[in-house]
């Protein structure tokens, strides 16, 4: 987004809403999404090359915070080009039908020092389910930096189709990690 | 001819047997295409092979340390004694090399090993692509020499069973031949 748009946009959505935070500009450069899945009882990591992060947050409002995150899930990256291309296929994340996963945030509510709980709405490969997960805050170097880590069912998105059912081999457990780092 | 104590035997031959199985299932694995059900099983049955490998090379190293093995043939020139030395040496380091480079390919690849399933090893590098393209030439070609030298040590062990007929493969035979027998 060009400055000025931005600014716009700003100016517009925080006339529209007194209440509303402060929306933070994301350092791509030190915010991070990956998952951890486990295959065989091994935990592998790996992170989603390609997202973007919109937060809105004031500490002094934090109820008022909003977040909204897009991953791109054919940037997923388990460090070989043809495994990454198998698993933007149908079986798992149909990245040619459901190019983008998202999280929208619904509420988010204080609940002690640096520590937000945020529910919202994560949809993944066409399907939304509602999810709360807690957040932790800090600030570092005049930055906000957001991390968290929301474990969910693969399985409850049809990620992992046909055989890939069996959790025997893949677990159905899959935790989502992230941390977002924002300056106003 | 004086034999090789039981352990050292025992330990040859269990480790041959594991090394000609991970080596295998490595190529097979390495074959299928994609992700499959069978090459994640293929791959961590590899890994598993590999470490326990790793694991009877350090017994055998620590046996053979303390346990002189038994004598050449007296026939056998000086450059044979020290071409088998040499070989022999090789295969040592090689036992050590291949199953860590693998290792260490499948930590720099973000693929930590649990033991069957079971035993988290230690992580002792993070992910690294680079360091993950370079391990995996460098693991393919250590496996490539050690299948070229055991090719070396089988064939030399036959031409002492065959051509010089003088007891040297019977040393590390797991049954003594009838006529060894006391």
């Amino acid at each position: 987004m060009k400055p000025f748009k931005a600014l716009l946009v700003a100016t517009l959505v925080g006339a529209s809403a007194i209440a509303a935070a402060v929306p933070l500009k994301t350092d791509a450069a030190k915010s991070s999404v990956s998952a951890v899945f486990k295959q065989m009882n091994v935990p592998v990591e790996a992170p989603f090359r390609s997202f973007s992060a919109a937060i809105d947050y004031d500490a002094a409002k934090p109820a008022a915070s909003k977040a909204n995150v897009e991953i791109n899930t054919a940037s997923f990256d388990i460090g070989d080009p043809m495994y990454n291309k198998e698993v933007a296929k149908k079986e798992w994340f149909n990245s040619a039908q459901f190019p983008k996963a998202s999280f929208v945030s619904t509420s988010i509510v204080p609940s002690g020092a640096g520590k937000l709980n945020v529910s919202g709405k994560l949809t993944l490969k066409g399907k939304t389910a509602d999810v709360t997960f807690p957040l932790a805050v800090k600030a570092e170097g005049g930055k906000q930096v957001f991390e968290g880590q929301l474990p969910i069912k693969r399985l409850a998105f049809n990620i992992g189709e046909g055989e890939w059912k069996d959790t025997s081999m893949v677990a159905d457990e899959v935790v989502i990690k992230f941390r977002v780092t924002a300056a106003p | 001819m004086r034999r090789y104590t039981l352990p050292a035997i025992v330990l040859h031959w269990l480790i041959a047997i594991a090394i000609i199985g991970t080596f295998t299932l490595g190529l097979v694995m390495t074959d299928i295409q994609g992700i499959s059900m069978a090459k994640i099983r293929y791959t961590n049955w590899h890994k598993w092979a590999g470490v326990t490998v790793l694991g009877l090379a350090a017994l055998r190293l620590l046996w053979r340390l303390f346990n002189h093995p038994p004598q050449y043939a007296d026939a056998m020139p000086a450059w044979q004694r020290g071409a088998a030395h040499g070989l022999h040496v090789l295969l040592y380091v090689l036992m050590f090399a291949v199953p860590l480079s693998g290792y260490f390919f499948s930590l720099a690849a973000g693929f930590p090993v649990v033991y069957f399933g079971e035993i988290p090893l230690p992580v002792l590098i993070g992910p690294d692509p680079e360091l993950r393209a370079v391990l995996r030439g460098v693991h393919y070609w250590l496996n490539m020499l050690l299948a070229g030298l055991v090719a070396l040590h089988v064939l030399a062990a036959f031409k002492h069973l065959l051509v010089d007929r003088d007891g040297v493969m019977q040393r590390m035979l797991p049954i003594p031949t009838p006529k060894e027998k006391r």
